[in-house]
């Protein structure tokens, strides 16, 4: 492979990771405000095929996208109410929903099973897309390529630099401190709910309009990306940027995967394609070890420079996330 | 109203909720839905070979079921419930294709395939328990890795090792002779062995939970494990136990799919009754008493909905919709009647 | 701001938590609010906080009745409360705290916040590290930045909710000052509480509180029986200091160090007899909840020696404490010592013996009738622990702790109990000192609580421990001072 083709594939792998980019960084933003939306994987497939079917049969691309966005919080303002308004658990709900919303996108995407619809076209960015290496990478691509990157750097801008932005940290953290000092704590879940969810939504028009034109019913290849979205949340600490890091680490696997295919004939390309479940795996393993019990007596048993030297990798790696995530708050 | 009057019109509300939704998806898909309805239960109630067919699927379901309610006591979300299956259908075949050529009578060998089957499972959530355990890995994520692992296991196998002479396919792997086959009820699919192996299950996870000293622990550790480990309760030993339960019966599942149903190792072996379980547990409330008769009628919805396609030109994940707005409706029902509740019982003390 | 509230009424399901309360309350005063634990003075004063809102009943600000939905609206007519447990954000740092609830802008303010930070600091003496995280700072410090937090915010009327629990008597000190400060700038100060002397010493006026109801107001110069008898409606004592003879040793700690991300404890050389009541003293994370987990074998010491009754069981797990007969019963009741969903019986039959595989339900029941009898436990064998009132489901935990134990290891004995179920404890547990020989090792930030039941109190400093100290051979004031770092050595730097 030529220094130029592997550009290219970089490339390619920025473009693929956008729809991850965005459920990751909306699941960030919903679970902050101490929220879990587990129904991401169903949601994602249920906004690709409803988009998709918009956009052929009205002939637009901009209100299938709409609609993406609109099946997106939709679902997640279900999973607020359910447990907000209604006590209910948030995993037993996003879990349901995001096995309903599978079914329904298979159900209800059968009559537009590989119909030809439109596609978002690139749009390469005059002059800068010129520049050698760079240019190819950043700015020579689709404009929802161009909003992931947007997207992570206002997501973390918001989170950790506005006033908006650390009361979100604080109705996730601790909700009835921030209730006391004037936040209308349910209502800011419901907001982030929605809004992190629009942003899984957006997830599913990327890909059956642009990253995975098309809709294929269960051979379209989206099962499961919303749990690795989910799994990169935790892995991100919550922290959009590295959450977003998690994403490209991801597409760059997918691809490694492609690329290696040839190499392997013996390996059925499903085997590949799973590469990144067990990864997944390892690295919740490696970001929460240290928060177990027996790390910890363990540790108190070695000698005092080991003891520390491992408490601080342990610590680097590991993630803490918001103290109320998934616990519902009651306002008087 | 009395309370028994309250709860029954919960259930009918929940109930007509679901059907509802489940209309109007019907009529967006510009279906009938009375059309749908009828053929659901004609496909699965219509005729003696249909009901047999409800409870070849019945007993995979309420096997997966029973498993799911023990971690669940735990307090733990086996999601890996579909690996474990899996893994309990290619254990069984391993253990078949060891023995299907030695002398061992057949019965013996059914014993043992099905014994390895339930062990496979059960390593498969120990797997997933460790990390849960001792990784702290949530076992929701853990479980969900192993189960996408688990299925690129079965294709590997499918075409690789184990594959058919000649050329692997997604048919599966080369079907087992014929004496080892669990027997089946005249000329039905139905195994009466293998409901006897779901029945004695629910009832064996049922007194479990509800009568006995071990039951009672795994619920303390679920609530409240901190709690229950100052109580002297050791805590990791029993959300181990309840993985390895709970992967024991779904290993038992991926055993009677190969055993009595598919007499070979195919892709899809678990048929997503992992998933169904977990949707089962969550619409009774994680109560054993009600395992039995709602996965019978999840197993029908299931099988009445194979007619759609062919009567109606019907996608036949209909049934999945249909079940998943039932327990989303009975926890939003559900939920809106605490609710009311908790209302009426502050007004009611304001107002002494 | 004059504050006055007319016919208050709040129930908590079943529980009519104010009964018909009115107040007035002037500004440029500091008005006391006293009453025991559940007597409604939170409850009152998070209505006038806007955190609940009131079933019945007005509140007027200046004479114009306002209404307080939520605490936003509090804040918007300058009234703030510092909770109980200050309600901050233990992961932020101090600035990031300070500016949480800041009511405009986008972007935030942080060097308009980082000034007044200082300015207000430097007005009232605090010592706050605008970059220090919150997680790190003591209880008294925590105080002095919501207090520096509502100035900021423009608050008039500032509610303080039993502030001097586990604060140093030097931080008590500044906090009277600072309170005195408030008053005399004319702003409305409330300080709720249940010491008498705290009122005595500060307060202008005081409004007495009783299981919901108003009973009484008074003006200095105070009758302190006359408070006393408001507060419980009935003369209660706490009883004589009962000494017990001390027996054999139980429980031997040699050289002992602990050590977690921020605080490192060394050096503890202890030995604990039959009988014997240890009272662990020091500010909020301090180190004793380190050494009372290790000597439950629930946290592994680093270096040093455990022996109970002789045997080693240093790096040993807290189940085999457990079965050497000690018992670890913590503070956080519903959190970590019981299990919410299950009932009384259900508690009983896993504390108690199990015999067979089935469980026995019927000798269960009778068991656990004498026990709730025995322990005068309000509650029925079917009901949920949740369901019970703080003070039963303490008497629930002390019932479940079997007879004969070596060593019972307790976080906050009575925390949040009304009076009578505080008594009702120590009564319980000195009662096993004598009668089983039980040794007793237990932390709170009651003072009073450590001086009067103890016979030798540890006290901490930030990771440092002091050599035992008879109960009668100290004081009040002299703990006071102790818990706040007089007498220690400088804090030697902690390794991370």
């Amino acid at each position: 492979m030529s220094s130029h083709d592997i550009i290219i594939g970089l490339a390619g792998v920025l473009f693929a990771a956008a729809p991850v980019v965005f459920a990751t960084v909306g699941e960030t933003l919903t679970e902050r405000a101490g929220i879990i939306n587990l129904s991401v994987n169903g949601t994602i497939l249920l906004a690709a095929m409803a988009s998709f079917a918009v956009a052929v049969s009205m002939h637009s691309i901009w209100l299938g996208f709409a609609m993406g966005v609109l099946v997106g919080a939709a679902v997640a303002l279900l999973v607020a109410f359910s447990s907000i308004s209604l006590k209910q658990s948030q995993v037993a709900v996003g879990f349901v929903l995001t096995l309903m919303t599978r079914d329904l996108a298979y159900f209800l995407g059968n009559p537009y099973m590989g119909l030809q619809g439109p596609r978002v076209q690139s749009l390469p960015i005059p002059g800068l897309s010129k520049i050698p290496v760079i240019g190819v990478l950043f700015f020579n691509q689709d404009p929802l390529t161009y909003l992931s990157f947007i997207l992570i750097g206002v997501a973390w801008w918001w989170v950790f630099h506005t006033r908006p932005g650390l009361t979100l940290q604080a109705i996730g953290e601790r909700p009835e401190a921030a209730y006391a000092r004037g936040a209308p704590v349910n209502k800011l879940r419901y907001i982030y709910a929605a809004v992190g969810g629009a942003l899984v939504g957006l997830a599913g028009p990327t890909y059956s309009l642009s990253v995975k034109a098309g809709w294929k019913g269960t051979i379209s290849g989206l099962d499961g990306i919303g749990w690795i979205a989910l799994a990169l949340t935790i892995f991100g600490g919550w922290d959009p940027v590295r959450g977003a890091i998690g994403a490209y680490f991801f597409a760059l696997l997918q691809w490694l995967g492609l690329v290696l295919q040839p190499y392997l004939p013996n390996v059925p390309s499903q085997v590949l394609q799973v590469a990144p479940f067990p990864l997944m795996i390892l690295t919740l393993l490696l970001v929460n070890i240290g928060n177990a019990e027996w790390v910890d007596r363990t540790l108190a048993g070695l000698p005092p420079d080991a003891r520390r030297t491992i408490r601080k990798i342990l610590r680097w790696m590991q993630v803490v996330p918001p103290a109320s995530l998934g616990v519902p708050f009651e306002e008087e | 109203m009395t309370a028994r009057l309250n709860q029954m019109l919960y259930v009918l509300v929940a109930v007509l909720v679901a059907l509802l939704f489940t209309s109007l998806v019907l009529v967006l898909a510009g279906a009938s839905p009375v059309a749908a309805y009828w053929y659901i239960l004609k496909g699965s109630l219509g005729s003696w070979t249909k009901i047999t067919d409800v409870m070849v699927a019945w007993v995979p379901l309420l096997l997966a079921t029973a498993g799911l309610l023990v971690t669940f006591a735990a307090g733990l979300w086996n999601i890996g419930i579909e690996g474990q299956i899996v893994l309990g259908g290619i254990f069984t075949t391993w253990v078949l294709r060891l023995l299907q050529d030695s002398t061992m009578t057949p019965a013996l060998i059914i014993i043992l395939a099905i014994a390895a089957g339930a062990i496979g499972g059960a390593l498969w959530s120990a797997l997933a328990g460790l990390l849960k355990v001792y990784g702290g890995v949530n076992e929701i994520f853990g479980g969900l890795g192993l189960d996408f692992v688990a299925v690129a296991l079965t294709l590997w196998l499918i075409f690789g090792p184990w594959k058919r002479p000649g050329i692997g396919s997604m048919s599966g792997t080369e079907p087992f002779p014929e004496k080892l086959w669990l027997p089946t009820l005249g000329h039905t699919r139905l195994s009466l062995w293998a409901l006897l192996i779901g029945l004695v299950s629910a009832a064996v996870v049922y007194f479990l939970l509800s009568g006995t000293y071990f039951g009672l622990k795994l619920k303390a550790v679920g609530k409240n494990p901190r709690a229950a480990h100052l109580l002297g309760i050791p805590t990791t030993r029993y959300m181990m136990s309840a993985f390895l339960l709970s992967g024991l019966f779904a290993g038992l599942a991926g055993a009677v799919q190969v055993t009595a149903v598919y007499h070979r190792l195919i892709p899809a072996i678990s048929s997503g009754y992992g998933w169904l379980g977990l949707m089962v547990s969550m619409l009774i409330n994680f109560q054993p008493l009600w395992a039995a008769p709602v996965t019978f009628f999840f197993a029908l919805l299931n099988i009445g909905s194979i007619q759609l396609p062919i009567m109606l030109k019907l996608d036949s994940s209909l049934s999945g919709v249909l079940q998943g707005a039932l327990v989303l409706s009975f926890l939003l029902v559900g939920g809106a009647r605490q609710r009311h509740l908790a209302r009426r019982q502050v007004e009611e003390a304001s107002h002494e | 701001m004059d504050i006055e509230l007319r016919h208050i009424h709040k129930y908590f399901g079943p529980v009519h938590a104010n009964d018909d309360i009115s107040l007035t309350i002037p500004s440029g005063t500091i008005f006391g609010l006293l009453g025991e634990n559940g007597a409604g003075k939170s409850t009152l004063m998070k209505i006038l906080s806007g955190y609940y809102h009131p079933d019945a009943g007005e509140i007027l600000i200046d004479g114009k009745p306002v209404e307080l939905q939520f605490p936003a609206d509090a804040i918007r007519h300058g009234i703030g409360m510092l909770h109980q447990d200050p309600l901050d954000f233990p992961p932020l740092r101090v600035l990031d705290d300070f500016m949480v609830g800041y009511p405009k802008g986008l972007t935030l303010p942080r060097t308009e916040a980082r000034q007044a930070l200082r300015t207000i600091s430097e007005q009232f003496g605090f010592t706050l590290d605008p970059d220090a995280y919150v997680g790190s700072l003591t209880v008294g410090e925590r105080q002095q930045l919501e207090i520096a937090r509502l100035l900021w915010l423009g608050a008039q009327v500032l509610i303080f909710d039993e502030p001097t629990t586990g604060i140093s008597a030097q931080q008590k000190e500044n906090l009277f000052a600072a309170l005195h400060r408030l008053a005399k700038e004319g702003k409305t100060v409330i300080f709720v509480t249940h010491k008498l002397e705290e009122v005595n010493q500060l307060c202008d006026r005081v409004a007495v509180l009783r299981a919901g109801k108003l009973v009484g107001e008074m003006g200095p110069p105070y009758d302190l029986d006359g408070l006393v008898r408001m507060m419980f409606g009935k003369v209660v004592t706490k009883g004589e200091r009962m000494v017990t003879p001390l027996g054999k040793t139980v429980l031997q700690i040699k050289n002992l160090a602990l050590e977690d991300a921020r605080l490192r404890i060394e050096g503890v050389d202890l030995e604990v007899h039959e009988g014997e009541v240890i009272g662990l003293a020091g500010m909020e994370g301090s180190g004793q909840r380190h050494l009372l987990r290790a000597c439950a074998g629930l946290e592994r010491p680093v270096e040093g020696k455990i022996w109970l009754d002789g045997h080693d069981m240093t790096g040993k797990g807290y189940h085999d404490f457990l079965r050497r007969g000690v018992a670890y019963v913590p503070a956080a009741r519903l959190e970590e010592a019981l299990v919410p969903t299950l009932t009384l019986l259900e508690h009983f039959i896993l504390a108690g013996e199990q015999r067979g595989l089935v469980i026995d339900r019927q000798a269960a029941l009778e068991h656990t009738r004498e026990r709730i009898e025995t322990f005068n436990i309000r509650g029925l064998p079917h009901s949920t622990v949740e369901s019970l009132s703080g003070g039963n489901q303490q008497r629930a935990l002390l019932a479940l702790l079997r007879p004969g134990l070596r060593l019972i290891l307790m976080e906050h004995p009575t925390r949040g109990l009304d009076l009578e179920s505080a008594i009702w404890v120590w009564h319980n547990l000195k009662r096993r000192c004598r009668e089983e020989r039980t040794a007793i090792f237990f932390m709170s930030s009651d003072l009073e609580e450590i001086l009067h039941y103890s016979d030798r109190i540890l006290v901490f400093f930030s990771g440092q421990v002091s050599d035992p100290i008879p109960a009668t051979e100290t004081n009040i004031e002299e703990l006071g001072q102790l818990i706040g770092g007089r007498g220690f050595e400088p804090i030697a730097e902690v390794q991370p």
